[in-house]
């Protein structure tokens, strides 16, 4: 978009142009903590984000509900605002500048965020509303194809029901199976049991990258090169993991990746899937309707050439440009310097949970196998009224089952409290936050130490 | 801050701190006529009800509730206040009870006894639910016993709830 106006009046209303990352490391002063700011300015990241400077009931928000939905920079407010003030337009075939300048932007964006996973051809991305329909796309489009009765479809213990649901509504319409690798008791995949559920009947293994629920990272290429010798296509769910770190979806091994760009500063309402273009070509449609056409009769129709082949209907434009704002914004960052962060602070956070002896954690110890979340629960207080009691004292946590229900049964759990960190939290975060859950055994009455 | 401010005064007060830690209704029925199980599948709370009738009256209750302070404590209030009342005078508090969580007063001439306590939950609309669980899964459990004599149930598409009736009614209600 080189050739319009509004580009630079977007650059106008951005807080910050320059990338917030700095190369020294500092000292907490309060806790004398090795500061997680290493790489990123967090105090200036901080007031790139207007929600930031709410007060709830009185106390300054600490949010750590970033697995759940990150917060959005002004430049992503800015650039879906700017789309409806200044070239509001449905995208492709128009002849107007209008069309042309929101075709362009649209466009613009979906090559952002092929770049943004290594995926090098932009045709690969397709544009959904969330991670759960991108799921749902590859179980309608290419399972019903390709699935046939007793095939096999391994998942594993520590899934979202995004990444169950689809598979088992699909395994009742073609009757295939359905395996699952287990975990253990620390959250692990048990890759032990890996060449035990692998077999020739296996047609896909569909697995996280992050689990949204423990944190754990999973050695996904290990896992994808074991499926590809049984002949098997591999899913990665993305959406804890695609916010978080460098994504590489040829060099993970991935035939399909889902993500949810609102949980990487992107507004709701986008989600993405990258497959393979070999895959997309031959895959049935998922949608049927206008923009995924090539021509229409009442005797038969042809599909528009992928990626339009599955991008039925007008789309999230608005949405989709502010997700591009928001990958700009992270790809000024540095995933690494994100990576980084939210490891000092994931590694913070837990030797001070630790400290806690009313804590019980979930989920690998080792910090440098999480992402920046930390599952737990106070042995003595419900999750509810732990995140009630927090939430009071400006603290917003998210606490339940974490759409992850077969895996809180098989940790024997009913539901956890849960804190997820991103760019904008800092040490300060996790001391309020540790703070909060003195508070609430205050508040029930129950001893601190 | 000031917990007052924060309404988490209100929310958790004493009494009901006290049904959490000591929930009423503890011993199990040699002879219940009804058992029930209410789950809300959403957070996870759980609830297992005994129900003695006898006379159409409640003559025993037994409760053993899983979950939040919220909904162990109305469970645990439930039980201490129902034993002894008809299934109407029981289905008519459950009214009042959820009008009043629902922003309504508490109507003159029923007594609420602890639950009164519970009104700090409506500045809590996520936690209604918590506090509603014991009362649906006990209106379920009396309309199965005796559909003819409750009128429309209110049913909760959240809540999942099994009633196994296990004496056959024998007489009508009081």
């Amino acid at each position: 978009m080189s050739d319009d106006n509004h580009s630079e009046d977007q650059m106008l209303n951005t807080t910050s142009t320059e990338p917030a990352v700095t190369g020294s490391v500092s000292v907490h002063e309060e806790t004398g903590a090795p500061a997680a700011e290493a790489g990123l300015d967090v105090s200036r990241i901080k007031q790139d984000f207007p929600i930031l400077q709410r007060q709830i009931f009185g106390r300054r928000l600490v949010y750590l509900d970033n697995a759940a939905t990150s917060q959005k920079p002004q430049c992503v407010i800015d650039a879906i605002s700017d789309y409806y003030s200044g070239y509001n337009s449905n995208v492709h075939r128009g002849v107007h500048t209008l069309a042309s300048e929101a075709t362009s932007a649209y466009e613009d964006a979906r090559e952002k965020i092929a770049a943004f996973i290594n995926g090098d051809d932009p045709k690969s991305i397709i544009f959904t509303r969330n991670t759960t329909e991108s799921i749902n796309l590859v179980a309608h489009s290419w399972g019903r194809k390709h699935l046939f009765p007793n095939d096999e479809i391994v998942l594993t213990a520590m899934e979202h029901h995004s990444n169950i649901v689809p598979w088992q509504l699909l395994a009742k319409d073609v009757g295939c199976k359905i395996r699952v690798l287990d975990i253990t008791d620390d959250g692990y995949l048990r890759l032990d049991q890996l060449n035990e559920l692998l077999n020739e009947k296996t047609r896909l293994v569909a697995l996280t990258q992050v689990s949204n629920a423990l944190g754990t990272i999973n050695p996904v290429r290990q896992i994808a090169d074991a499926a590809h010798e049984r002949g098997a296509l591999v899913l990665v769910d993305g959406a804890q993991a695609m916010p978080h770190d460098t994504v590489d979806v040829e060099a993970m091994g991935a035939d399909f990746f889902a993500c949810s760009p609102h949980k990487a500063l992107g507004p709701t309402g986008v989600g993405v899937l990258w497959a393979r273009r070999d895959l997309l070509e031959e895959m049935d449609p998922f949608l049927g309707g206008g923009e995924m056409i090539r021509d229409v009769s009442f005797e038969r129709s042809t599909w528009a050439a992928v990626p339009h082949k599955f991008e039925a209907g007008t789309p999230s434009i608005a949405d989709v440009i502010g997700m591009g704002a928001a990958i700009d914004y992270l790809t000024s960052l540095g995933m690494e310097n994100v990576r980084a962060h939210e490891q000092a602070i994931i590694t913070y956070a837990l030797e001070r949970l630790r400290e806690l002896p009313f804590i019980s954690i979930y989920g690998p110890r080792n910090p440098e196998d999480r992402c920046g979340l930390v599952s737990f629960n106070d042995v003595d207080i419900h999750p509810h009224d732990l995140g009630t009691v927090v939430d009071r004292h400006g603290v917003a946590i998210r606490a339940g089952h974490h759409c992850a229900k077969p895996l809180m049964t098989r940790l024997g759990l009913v539901a956890s409290a849960r804190a997820s960190f991103y760019v904008y939290n800092d040490m300060e975060d996790v001391d309020a936050f540790v703070d909060a859950l003195y508070e609430a055994r205050k508040v029930f009455g129950l001893p601190t130490t | 801050m000031n917990p007052t401010m924060s309404g988490l005064d209100d929310l958790y007060r004493e009494v009901i701190l006290d049904h959490y830690r000591k929930p009423c209704g503890g011993e199990a029925l040699e002879n219940p006529t009804i058992e029930v199980d209410g789950h809300n599948p959403l957070c996870g709370d759980d609830l297992r009800m005994q129900i003695e009738i006898a006379d159409g009256r409640i003559k025993k209750l037994h409760i053993e509730p899983q979950g939040c302070s919220i909904s162990v404590a109305s469970a645990s209030m439930l039980a201490k206040q129902i034993e002894g009342m008809t299934m109407e005078e029981a289905l008519e508090l459950k009214t009042a009870f959820q009008g009043v969580l629902k922003g309504g007063d508490w109507p003159e001439g029923i007594d609420f006894g602890d639950l009164e306590a519970l009104e700090g939950v409506k500045q809590f609309p996520v936690r209604i639910k918590c506090a509603l669980l014991a009362w649906m899964t006990l209106e379920q459990a009396l309309a199965q016993y005796c559909p003819g004599a409750i009128g429309m149930v209110d049913e909760d598409r959240d809540i999942e709830i099994h009633a196994h009736t296990l004496q056959e009614k024998t007489e009508e209600p009081a």
